[in-house]
């Protein structure tokens, strides 16, 4: 099979490197050759991070170029439109309908852009677009937004609920386990 | 066994397959996790040093005592190590030692893009440059081999794409060398003139021995491709951005190691091609290399010199099928880093701002107060050059600094390389005020202890500097704290040194808000009845507050209610939440 490309993006802080580490485990577990890059450092502070996630027989490069991911899951809105040009012309967008203002907004240098979910769909991407912070919420917590997600996208891999169950045992601290199960399951819409 | 592990975690690993018994780092994007999770290991001591230099020096003496050592530091960190690095290359080792240098290309988290490649030439060492875990972990073990049997330090070079990148790599387990005896041996480790003039011609003569070794060991490799229109030489990441671009297409030269290079591999390569061509990041350093062999190629005349490289480049200039992506058409505002909401380091910022001082500046978060609307930071070049600068600066313009120029330097960068400055400023006597910002933690980098925190990497109780006394030890008189959440107080402070004759330290207290321990308050609220709607608050650039339909309006997820913004608003309209 040809390499399978995702991006995870969001605000810094918000819990991106432990879904990249969940699909890390899940794919690895499924036989797949798997790459994930991470970014540390200053833009953890809340800029605009992305990690890429690749698997595949043979994964050479461990990023995601323009115009190569199969799925972006972004955790915050501005920021799925940010890197909407990493996506393929029929890629899948699975995002947070969270804004959070970057600081030239709040500084009124600059303007957050209205209509993104429909703007996100006319660029010809599929959109799946959900309140995770309001899930998150209802799960327990509003830092469960990360598990959300993944039970999003994991409607778009054939996977069994099984193989992502254990993923999350495997790579959540036991005491929130049960707390980021049911984020899982409301994001995946089981609940 | 197999393992999905992070590049800089393969080498903490291989270090403990290797038997590496002793470990000594500064913090540095994007080395850090090198060094951290080389301490999950018991069998390896581990230890933050207060800079590179420092924790060089100490994985030298390691290695003069007989164990197998190691540092690692990010790229500029290799610049405050330099003095050590040249001279080890004279005497060379007694057990085998490691130093892992990690470049960031993109400058991802740095304030420059050297390309440390230099550095191995420059110091006649040998590197080693891994392309993914799997070569970070076996080069690193493979790095003590050759450590021991060409009697030299081996320098590794990480990048951030091979550090913060996981890929998989296979495990296995430790094998414990037998320490090497300590013998006295003053014509080998004493570099005085008579003895380094001896050790010069050595040097010469390993270099040699391992450009053959580079030919013939395999670390060098051809992979076969089905057109030999074009041959690629490259490593490290830039060798998996060439076999994304065009798989087994063209041949490639995949370099392992990077210095000394293997000239009878290369040429006998370049023979075998029409056209030639050097896939690097950086500097042209290996096209250099190979034109000084009398080749002809392109490599810098296609890639840029600045920034990284990346598949659909390498696609593009090969004339490959590129993939193309669409965006919005619209504009996007940007999302540079910012200050946490609750950071200490803001109070302290503002009230430089409102004074209008002149601030020279250091490395760590709080160099995130350069950016808007704070804008309170005129420079920052290096660790440690803030105080150092500011003395500089006041000798040179003396009273037309106008008692407004400040230095602010955070704990860890203060111990780093601040104190020397400071030295000079007691010393050579300077009316130069000097603000450590101490949030009790190296910040930046991800929370590590310093000397001033009182535990060491493992988090473990340890000496603790204290900079109160360090600072009044040096020769400052005049020593106070402040609390940063207070601005009446901060600007109190700030001012009366600023007037004050001689030299003063100001030392903002207050440890780092991500920091676990740290208890917050409830996140504040904000009485809309009250707001006026004035934008005062905004001044301190907290991501937490934002203005909706002309109000005041609190983030309830980021704010940690520390109460700054209260201190901003004319009207009483923050309250407790």
């Amino acid at each position: 099979m040809d390499t399978k490309n995702i991006m995870i993006v969001g605000v810094g802080g918000q819990g991106s490197l432990l879904a990249s580490k969940l699909l890390g485990h899940l794919l690895m577990g499924r036989g797949y050759d798997v790459k994930v890059s991470e970014v540390h450092g200053m833009s953890q502070r809340g800029g605009s991070v992305v990690t890429f996630v690749r698997y595949g027989e043979k994964v050479y490069s461990p990023v995601i170029d323009k115009g190569e991911a199969d799925a972006i899951v972004s955790f915050e809105l501005l920021e799925a439109a940010r890197w909407l040009p990493y996506l393929k012309p029929e890629g899948r967008v699975v995002t947070n309908t969270q804004r959070i203002d970057p600081m030239p907004v709040i500084t009124g240098a600059a303007e957050y852009p209205g209509g993104l979910v429909e703007k996100l769909g006319s660029s010809g991407a599929k959109v799946d677009a959900l309140d995770c912070l309001g899930l998150a919420e209802e799960a327990g917590s509003q830092k469960a937004v990360n598990l959300v997600l993944l039970g999003r996208l994991s409607h778009y891999f054939d996977f069994p609920i099984e193989a992502w169950q254990e993923a999350i045992e495997a790579c959540v601290p036991a005491k929130f386990l049960e707390l980021n199960r049911r984020a899982f399951e409301l994001g995946r819409g089981t609940a | 066994m197999k393992k999905l592990i992070l590049g800089n975690a393969a080498v903490a690993r291989g270090l403990y397959e290797a038997g590496c018994a002793v470990a000594s780092s500064y913090p540095g994007t994007p080395s850090t996790e090198i060094t951290e999770e080389a301490a999950k290991f018991t069998e390896i001591y581990c230890e933050w040093a207060p800079n590179e230099k420092v924790a060089m020096e100490t994985a030298f003496g390691a290695s003069l005592g007989g164990k197998r050592s190691f540092c690692g530091m990010k790229h500029v960190g290799l610049n405050v190590a330099a003095d050590p690095l040249f001279t080890m290359g004279y005497t060379g080792v007694n057990a085998g030692m490691v130093i892992a240098v990690a470049d960031d290309p993109g400058m991802h988290s740095s304030q420059n893009e050297q390309d440390s490649r230099h550095y191995a030439r420059a110091a006649k060492l040998p590197m080693l440059e891994p392309s993914d875990s799997k070569e970070a972990l076996e080069f690193t073990k493979l790095a003590y081999e050759l450590s021991e049997e060409f009697d030299t330090p081996v320098l590794l070079k990480m990048c951030t794409r091979v550090a913060h990148s996981q890929s998989v790599a296979e495990l296995s387990e430790r094998r414990e060398p037998e320490a090497k005896p300590y013998k006295k041996d003053p014509q080998k480790y004493v570099m005085a003139p008579a003895n380094a003039i001896r050790r010069h011609p050595a040097v010469e003569e390993r270099l040699r021995r391992l450009a053959d070794w580079a030919g013939t060991s395999g670390i060098n490799r051809v992979e076969n491709g089905r057109d030999s229109s074009v041959g690629i030489i490259t490593s490290s990441t830039c060798y998996q951005y060439v076999k994304e671009a065009c798989g087994d297409r063209y041949p490639v030269l995949k370099l392992g190691m990077v210095w000394p290079l293997p000239d009878g591999l290369i040429k006998d390569f370049a023979g075998r091609v029409e056209r030639l061509m050097v896939v690097e990041e950086g500097d042209p350093f290996l096209e250099g290399c190979c034109r000084g062999m009398g080749l002809s190629l392109s490599g810098k005349d296609c890639f840029p010199l600045t920034g990284e490289l990346s598949q659909n480049m390498v696609a593009e200039k090969l004339e490959l099928d590129v993939p193309k992506g669409r965006g919005l058409s619209e504009e996007l505002p940007n999302r540079p880093p910012v200050m946490c909401a609750g950071c200490p380091h803001r109070g302290l910022f503002y009230t430089l701002k409102k004074l209008g001082c002149t601030v020279l500046g250091d490395i760590g978060c709080y160099t995130l107060g350069a950016m808007p609307p704070l804008g309170a930071m005129d420079m920052t070049l290096c660790m440690g050059a803030s105080i150092s600068g500011l003395h500089g600066f006041n000798k040179a313009r003396g009273p037309e600094a106008g008692g407004k120029a400040v230095a602010v330097i955070g704990d860890s960068t203060f111990m780093h390389s601040g104190m020397t400055g400071l030295a000079n400023v007691a010393y050579n006597q300077s009316d130069s005020t000097v603000i450590i910002l101490d949030n009790s933690i190296t910040g930046m980098t991800g929370h590590q202890q310093n000397p001033t925190t009182g535990f060491d990497l493992r988090g473990d109780p340890a000496g603790r500097i204290d900079l109160e006394a360090l600072c009044r030890a040096m020769g400052i008189e005049r020593v106070r704290v402040v609390d940063p959440y207070d601005l009446k107080a901060c600007e109190e402070a700030v001012k009366e040194e600023l007037a004050a004759d001689g030299p003063s330290v100001v030392i903002s207290r207050r440890p780092c808000a991500l920091l676990k321990y740290v208890k917050h308050k409830p996140a504040l609220k904000v009485d809309a009845g009250k707001c006026r709607g004035c934008r005062a608050c905004m001044r301190i650039g907290c991501p937490a507050i934002s203005v909706k339909d002309g109000k005041a309006h609190i983030d309830g997820t980021q704010c940690v209610g520390c109460g700054v913004c209260g201190q901003l608003c004319g009207f009483g309209a923050f309250k407790e939440g």
